[in-house]
């Protein structure tokens, strides 16, 4: 049912973990099938430096977090803010089952959160 | 190593069993229904397995009509059965197969009641009881529950029927050759062959003598009219194979009392469902995990399982079944069901065991969700 990179980024996620002392942090539940996906931000000259996930839910959402991890590291928060759940699926290979979009949008989700806490 | 845990979706078929539908497809090929030789044999095979079929629980071979599968013996004894009578009420129970629960949903022109059952899945006696009326025609029971192994009580609830003068149908595809079944107050009854290590696409609807059922489909007169098309004789050989070969029951249960023992010691796990249950069923919840994630986790190291988490279905929602025991939302989510046939192994057992703890170690590594219960 999953692609080769969803499948990839599922079984050995890098950035897996808590940041202590995080500047920003981004807590989404999903609403479709109630799953729970927290990211934390580490920002130092408006450069999005660290950034680690926990995720309780599906394949999908678990790769989608690991996809987002790795778009949005090194990104300005300007440039962070205007990632979309299309640059998550295009960093999983482009094919992610019509079922399995919502996860990617709880990993965007989470990302503006967690911004918008920087921000604040 | 591959571990196959989902033989509550399907079986591997028995190499005697294969044996015989061979023998059958290439040797003994002729239609029940021509009067030659090849027919007369063919006829032979046909009402012999019939026999096996309806001797496993004491009924006449003339109560036994052939099918396609436990889907379609399902469809038939509800649709038919109700095109039967005028009544125009049906009682079901909200831990159905999607082949019960469906059928009753397509249902034109009838009320559907659906009775609750207890946290471990047992059917509220009082509740089916209350739920009867006049216009009521059919309760249809799953015996053995293919999610949480729950085994209803078909004999009360026959008695229950019977006293208020309605039909019984009942599911009893998951528990057939696993469970002793009494007929006696039942009305009609699905059994499926490819649960029983017997070919898929084969089952059988057990219809008390003297009940009339109306057909779903026309045709010839193969099976008194009420299923016509050329008999699935190869399937149904196979299938009175698989009833024959009996089921190891104290073999298979022992394994699921040491697979359940062994999961239950890793913290935060929850049984859901009965302790006595279905042989080779066991369903358990780790908290803070969901079941897909599980489930494909075990799959890349050769294990197969089955989950009720909402994340798997197509739908979104978590398992009809979970949730009517009342469980919370979380519970569900990370639900495995493990089903054991007679050809699993100690070394399977232990191997599961050995992978899953390590999995679910690292899965709540992975999860925000700590120290649930
Ligand atoms: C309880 C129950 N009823 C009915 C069915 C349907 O049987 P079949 O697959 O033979 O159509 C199944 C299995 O899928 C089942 O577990
Ligand atoms: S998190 Fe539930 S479907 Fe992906």
């Amino acid at each position: 049912m999953y692609a080769k990179k969803v499948m990839e980024y599922f079984k050995s996620p890098k950035h897996v973990g808590t940041i202590k002392n995080a500047d920003g942090v981004g807590e989404v539940g999903n609403m479709k099938c109630g799953d729970i996906l927290k990211l934390y931000i580490k920002v130092k000259d408006n450069v999005i430096k660290e950034i680690k996930f926990e995720t309780f839910g599906c394949v999908a959402a678990i790769a989608s977090s690991e996809a987002l991890c790795r778009v949005a590291k090194g990104k300005t928060v300007d440039e962070a803010e205007k990632l979309s759940n299309e640059d998550v699926i295009k960093e999983l290979g482009g094919d992610v089952p019509a079922v399995k979009v919502h996860c990617s949008f709880l990993a965007i989700d989470a990302l503006k959160k967690a911004i918008k806490d920087y921000k604040k | 190593m591959k571990v196959y845990l989902d033989n509550g979706a399907t079986t591997k078929a028995d190499e005697k069993v294969v044996a015989e539908m061979k023998k059958v497809l290439v040797s003994e090929y002729g239609n029940p229904s021509s009067l030659h030789s090849f027919g007369e044999r063919a006829k032979e095979l046909l009402e012999k397995s019939r026999k096996t079929v309806a001797d496993e629980f004491g009924a006449g071979s003339d109560e036994i009509i052939f099918t396609s599968g436990g889907t379609e013996s399902n469809n038939l004894a509800i649709k038919g059965l109700l095109s039967k009578t005028e009544k125009k009420h049906v009682i079901t129970t909200k831990i159905e197969h999607p082949s019960v629960y469906n059928t009753c949903k397509s249902l034109k022109g009838y009320k559907v009641s659906y009775v609750g059952v207890d946290s471990e899945g047992f059917v509220k006696l009082d509740e089916l009881e209350k739920l009867i009326t006049k216009d009521t025609a059919l309760v249809s029971v799953i015996h053995g529950n293919n999610e949480v192994g729950v085994i209803q009580d078909i004999e009360k609830i026959g008695k229950i029927c019977k006293k208020h003068k309605v039909f019984f149908h009942v599911d009893a595809v998951q528990s057939f050759t696993k469970v002793p079944i009494d007929v006696k107050n039942v009305t009609t009854l699905s059994i499926s062959s490819h649960k029983i290590h017997g070919p898929k696409g084969v089952g059988a609807l057990y219809i008390k003598r003297g009940v009339r059922v109306g057909s779903l489909v026309y045709g010839g007169h193969q099976e008194r009219d009420v299923r016509p098309g050329t008999e699935n004789l190869p399937g149904i050989v196979g299938f009175a194979k698989a009833v024959e070969m009996k089921q190891p029951v104290e073999q298979i249960k022992k394994l699921r009392e040491k697979l359940t023992e062994e999961i239950l010691k890793i913290p935060n796990t929850k049984l859901n469902g009965p302790k006595e249950r279905l042989c080779n069923n066991v369903n358990i919840s780790f908290m803070g995990i969901e079941g897909e994630s599980l489930l494909m986790m075990l799959n890349m190291k050769g294990i197969a399982v089955s989950t009720g988490s909402a994340c798997s279905s197509q739908s979104l929602e978590p398992s009809h079944v979970l949730m009517a025991l009342g469980m919370k939302h979380e519970q569900a989510h990370g639900s495995i069901r493990f089903t054991l046939s007679k050809f699993t192994t100690e070394q399977d057992i232990e191997y599961t065991v050995k992978e899953l703890k390590k999995i679910v170690e690292k899965l709540r590594r992975i999860s925000p969700v700590k120290n649930v219960r």
